[in-house]
């Protein structure tokens, strides 16, 4: 498959990088990376991903747009409101990108449907807004042996993780399990910084990019923290191997994928 | 009693820079090792800046030919890196 002339000038600035390359570009063409939730970190990893030329991009959120999204979810416009956000990411995506395939899933993932769902994608990105989900996908991952990127934000702060298959510790290995419920406080309470969003969603389709060209190094073994106040980036080293990991560890307890209970207001503690 | 066989052509007198250099690039992806691909790029910026750029990948440069027509034949051999 040559690149069309179109091709070649839509992707020159990534052709020229020594580490993409045409044959680094065509990686991305032929890839499919699968972002779940299409708010503040899904928006600009799903623009970036799109732009970059990623050929299938999958999206699932069973959310419709509210005006209050607009803060930080540009991938939403104004007209949008009432949308469902599959359907306006879809065409946000399609009018920056007519390479670009976008499959849409109206739904939010729990055990039933988040195996099925990330089955034929080569990455997966968590731009969810709640810790069962998070749980539920990193679990989902591991068992399927997919990479992702974690992140979370909330108020002026922002962190994320990418876990690759025997390369390192999983979600799970750090965090064990979701905190009590309503012991924090949800995005609507708490509130986050609009470019909070687009820095950390930019770093996750960062870590995609990278993982599909096979270049650089990821964060696998590693937190990344930012601070947005003390403009502070942490890079925080992780456990190699956490042999009691109940997902990934030496004898895993989890063996398929869990649905924890949500909290009442949608979103505990990390938002999307 | 050509010093070299040319494998392939690509002619980037139509575009502008920086999409020169990238034309040419993916045309020198799609070469083996060692096969030799003829450039033709116009005077001034062009035979300015993509011999360069081309070094700088690796690649090694035979011969600049002048067509005394405002363009120039540049002939590269492919070498890979690594």
């Amino acid at each position: 498959m040559a690149l069309s002339n179109e091709q070649i000038e839509r992707y020159s600035r990534h052709i020229i990088l020594k580490e993409v390359g045409a044959k680094g570009q065509k990686k991305l063409l032929n890839a499919k990376v699968l972002i779940i939730g299409a708010g503040g970190l899904g928006a600009p990893a799903a623009m970036y991903l799109a732009a970059a030329g990623v050929g299938t991009i999958g999206i699932v959120d069973a959310d419709e747009v509210d005006l209050s999204n607009l803060q930080r979810q540009i991938i939403h416009a104004t007209q949008d409101v009432g949308k469902a956000k599959v359907q306006s990411a879809k065409e946000t995506m399609n009018a920056l990108n007519p390479d670009v395939t976008v499959h849409t899933y109206r739904e939010f993932v729990d055990s039933s449907n988040i195996m099925e769902l990330i089955e034929p994608y080569d990455f997966i990105i968590d731009g969810t807004d709640n810790f069962p989900a998070k749980f539920l996908i990193n679990d989902a991952c591991v068992l399927a042996k997919k990479p992702f990127s974690h992140a979370g934000i909330i108020r002026f702060q922002g962190q994320l993780m990418t876990y690759v298959p025997g390369q390192g510790p999983c979600y799970r290995c750090v965090f064990e399990n979701p905190p009590p419920k309503d012991s924090v406080p949800t995005c609507k309470q708490a509130g986050v910084i609009g470019a909070m969003g687009g820095v950390i969603g930019s770093l996750q389709a960062m870590e995609a990019i990278k993982y599909l060209i096979g270049k650089g190094e990821l964060l696998t073994g590693s937190l990344l923290t930012y601070d947005a106040l003390t403009m502070t980036f942490r890079k925080i080293k992780l456990p190699k191997h956490v042999a009691n990991c109940a997902v990934c560890g030496d004898h895993p307890t989890i063996l398929e994928p869990i649905d924890y209970e949500q909290a009442e207001c949608d979103g505990l503690g990390l938002t999307d | 009693m050509a010093e070299y066989n040319i494998t392939d052509t690509v002619d980037i007198t139509d575009v502008v820079c920086p999409v020169t250099f990238v034309k040419a690039k993916v045309a020198l992806e799609e070469l083996d090792e060692g096969e030799i691909l003829s450039i033709r790029m116009n005077d001034g910026e062009p035979v300015r800046n993509v011999p360069r750029s081309i070094k700088e990948e690796g690649h090694q440069i035979l011969k600049l030919i002048d067509n005394q027509d405002g363009t120039y034949n540049l002939i590269v051999r492919k070498t890979e890196e690594e």
